[in-house]
């Protein structure tokens, strides 16, 4: 099942905001049914490399190609929708729509991308809260009466629903307590394993990057450094170098 | 349960295709194609008419299955339980290893009913809904007096030790809401005086009366017009700032940081909102009421050729007693409804962020409508009294 055109490929990205150049000639390919970890010092652009990718921020240079669609050139409306729906995405806090329940939020995009009758949607909605494991009584509440790792949960199911080629995570276990976020990472391994998806997750949790990646992109200087967690432990280059080798990504990589 | 024909089972379903054979008593379920979300639809209809024709032994063959999703994994398997269910024996073969931990994912935990969704239509839900606002606007009026007289315990107790009124944030209030509302209140009012004294010329001039066009103005502006509209516009800028001042204090819980660095939360956030808007609105009520006759002066002079000493002189005769100063005296109270609702609401959102849009709504209409309130009882005790 190997593909050899890679799902995500980025070629001389240049993004600003605000008149700072927070990428200039950033070049990553994301491989089919990895799981890709982004970490990067504050400010250095991780989630906004995310939004980039998804088409939430138009970059001011460079291309980026999602499962083979060029995100940068003559993207149309209809092609974008379609990609839409072929990967998912977590954002921080869940970004439940507040006004529906659970199922619902689980729904919004059955409804809008098929023709399922509801009785069908209900069923599906109620595999995907099992799957992230929330119990049934969870579908009927509104996000505002959950915790906040049943809402990333609840997220996840929603980011799940089009059962997606690629699924997008922008810091899933912030904000969890250890437990929830180590049950967090085995979750997100489970999925991608049985859905062969290809995760793309920005993270800061050490702990999460060593669990579930299989490469790790760094944002240094405005690029990105690739490599698995043993070879990007002994670059020179000083963030890293203090990433991985501080006190906390000493304890974590040790354990 | 209706049994299949053989067209229906041949019927190209574009993607994915279901055959069932009969073999040795056996019933052998060939499932073949893309088992995908896209072709859900199609299979929810096939599978759920497909019927076990009285066999006791149902083999699912997956073999021909090039792609699965979730949403194919659980058609099988609900399929695949209802033969269960119904006692025969059920078994899967062929199926590739790629898919077989989705399908056990599925299997080991999935057992709940589908979802049900909150009945929101009907007449009991109607009855439900009647019910709780009901049960809610008695809760809040109590709480809203429970307010009212704790800030009036903290008022008292303040003024008896001066120094613990916040100067500083008063005088912050006191700009906030007095001297930035002075534009938009000005030029509402201004307005206002205009069309008020067009509508007044154009009915008292079928009677020779213009002259008493300028009563009229004066009367309806000073004694109700120019202390509700300063009031209102207050409510819309003021009263809802509070709410949503206090509000986003509360959901990053500042209030609560507050409370455990032993400060009084009343006497930081709602008593200097409240003396500001005391001190603010019997002044704004004064300026709107000189817009609005400044408004009226102007649509005189040039629609009945009424001078501005004229004006002023009819005005002078017009305002006997208490007239002016009654719009003024009432200015305080509508100040006090205004601040202690909008505190009220800002101190209840809860800790999401939506509920500061919703108080900050619940802010404005209640203290509005609570003005109204005020000022009919007002008139009522005004005439009763004779002034």
């Amino acid at each position: 099942m190997t593909d050899p055109v890679p799902v995500i490929k980025i070629r001389g990205l240049v993004t600003k905001l605000g008149g700072r150049v927070l990428h200039d000639g950033l070049d990553l390919d994301v491989e089919r049914g990895e799981v890709l970890g982004v970490v990067g010092g504050s400010g250095t652009g991780k989630s906004v490399l995310l939004r980039t990718i998804i088409g939430l921020n138009r970059p001011a240079g460079g291309s980026i190609e999602v499962l083979g669609q060029s995100m940068t050139d003559h993207l149309t409306e209809t092609r974008l929708r379609a990609l839409q729906g072929r990967w998912g995405v977590l954002f921080q806090d869940g970004a439940l729509f507040s006004s529906l329940t659970v199922a619902q939020n689980i729904e919004v995009p059955l409804r809008e991308h098929t023709t399922m009758p509801q009785r069908l949607m209900d069923e599906i909605a109620a595999v995907k809260l099992t799957m992230v494991g929330l119990p049934a009584d969870a579908a009927m509440k509104y996000p505002s009466e959950l915790s906040g790792g049943m809402r990333k949960r609840a997220g996840l199911a929603r980011a799940l629903a089009l059962d997606p080629e690629i699924l997008f995570l922008d810091e899933p276990t912030a904000g969890l307590d250890p437990i929830s976020a180590a049950q967090f990472d085995e979750l997100v391994l489970n999925l991608q394993r049985s859905l062969n998806l290809t995760v793309f997750m920005v993270t800061h949790d050490i702990d999460t990057l060593r669990a579930t990646t299989d490469r790790i992109a760094v944002l240094v200087d405005k690029r990105v450094k690739t490599g698995t967690i043993a070879a990007l432990a002994t670059d020179p280059d000083p963030w890293i170098h203090d990433y991985f080798n501080g006190p906390r990504g000493h304890a974590a990589l040790a354990s | 349960m209706v049994a299949l024909t053989a067209s229906d089972l041949d019927r190209p379903m574009h993607l994915a295709w279901v055959r069932p054979r009969r073999e040795s008593g056996a019933l052998i379920v060939a499932l073949g194609g893309h088992f995908v979300l896209a072709a859900a639809v199609a299979l929810d209809e096939t599978l759920g008419k497909l019927a076990s024709d009285g066999a006791r032994r149902i083999v699912f063959d997956l073999t021909a299955v090039e792609r699965l999703d979730t949403a194919g994994a659980w058609l099988v398997l609900r399929t695949a339980r209802r033969f269960a269910g119904a006692g025969a024996t059920v078994e899967r073969r062929g199926v590739h290893p790629d898919f077989e931990p989705l399908l056990l994912t599925i299997e080991t935990d999935c057992h709940n009913p589908p979802v049900t969704h909150p009945n929101t239509n009907g007449f009991g839900a109607l009855l439900e809904k009647i019910g709780r606002s009901v049960v809610k606007l008695g809760l809040q009026s109590t709480e809203l007096l429970g307010f009212f007289g704790m800030v009036c315990a903290e008022a008292v107790a303040t003024l008896l030790r001066p120094r613990r009124l916040r100067i500083v944030a008063l005088f912050t209030q006191l700009e906030e809401t007095g001297l930035n509302a002075l534009p938009i209140l000005g030029l509402l009012t201004f307005l206002i005086g205009i069309v008020f004294a067009y509508q007044g010329a154009d009915q008292l001039r079928r009677f020779g009366a213009e002259i008493f066009t300028v009563n009229l103005l004066g009367i309806s502006i000073c004694r109700e017009l120019g202390g509700l509209m300063a009031a209102i516009i207050v409510a819309g800028r003021s009263g809802s700032a509070f709410t949503a001042q206090i509000g986003t204090m509360k959901v990053n819980e500042e209030v609560d940081a507050l409370e455990t660095l032993g400060l009084n939360t009343v006497e930081v956030l709602v008593l200097p909102r409240l003396a500001g808007l005391i001190i603010t609105l019997p002044l704004l009520t004064f300026f709107a009421n000189i817009m609005a006759l400044a408004g009226g002066a102007v649509m005189v002079y040039f629609g009945l050729g009424i001078t501005i000493p004229a004006f002023l002189r009819q005005l002078n005769q017009s305002l006997i007693g208490w007239s002016f100063f009654i719009g003024l005296m009432k200015a305080p109270v509508f100040a006090f409804i205004i601040a202690i609702v909008g505190c009220y609401e800002g101190l209840r959102v809860s800790r999401d962020a939506a509920s500061v849009g919703r108080a900050t709504t619940l802010s404005v209409v209640e203290s509005i409508f609570l003005v109204i309130v005020a000022d009919a009882l007002f008139s009522i005790m005004f005439s009763m009294l004779g002034i």
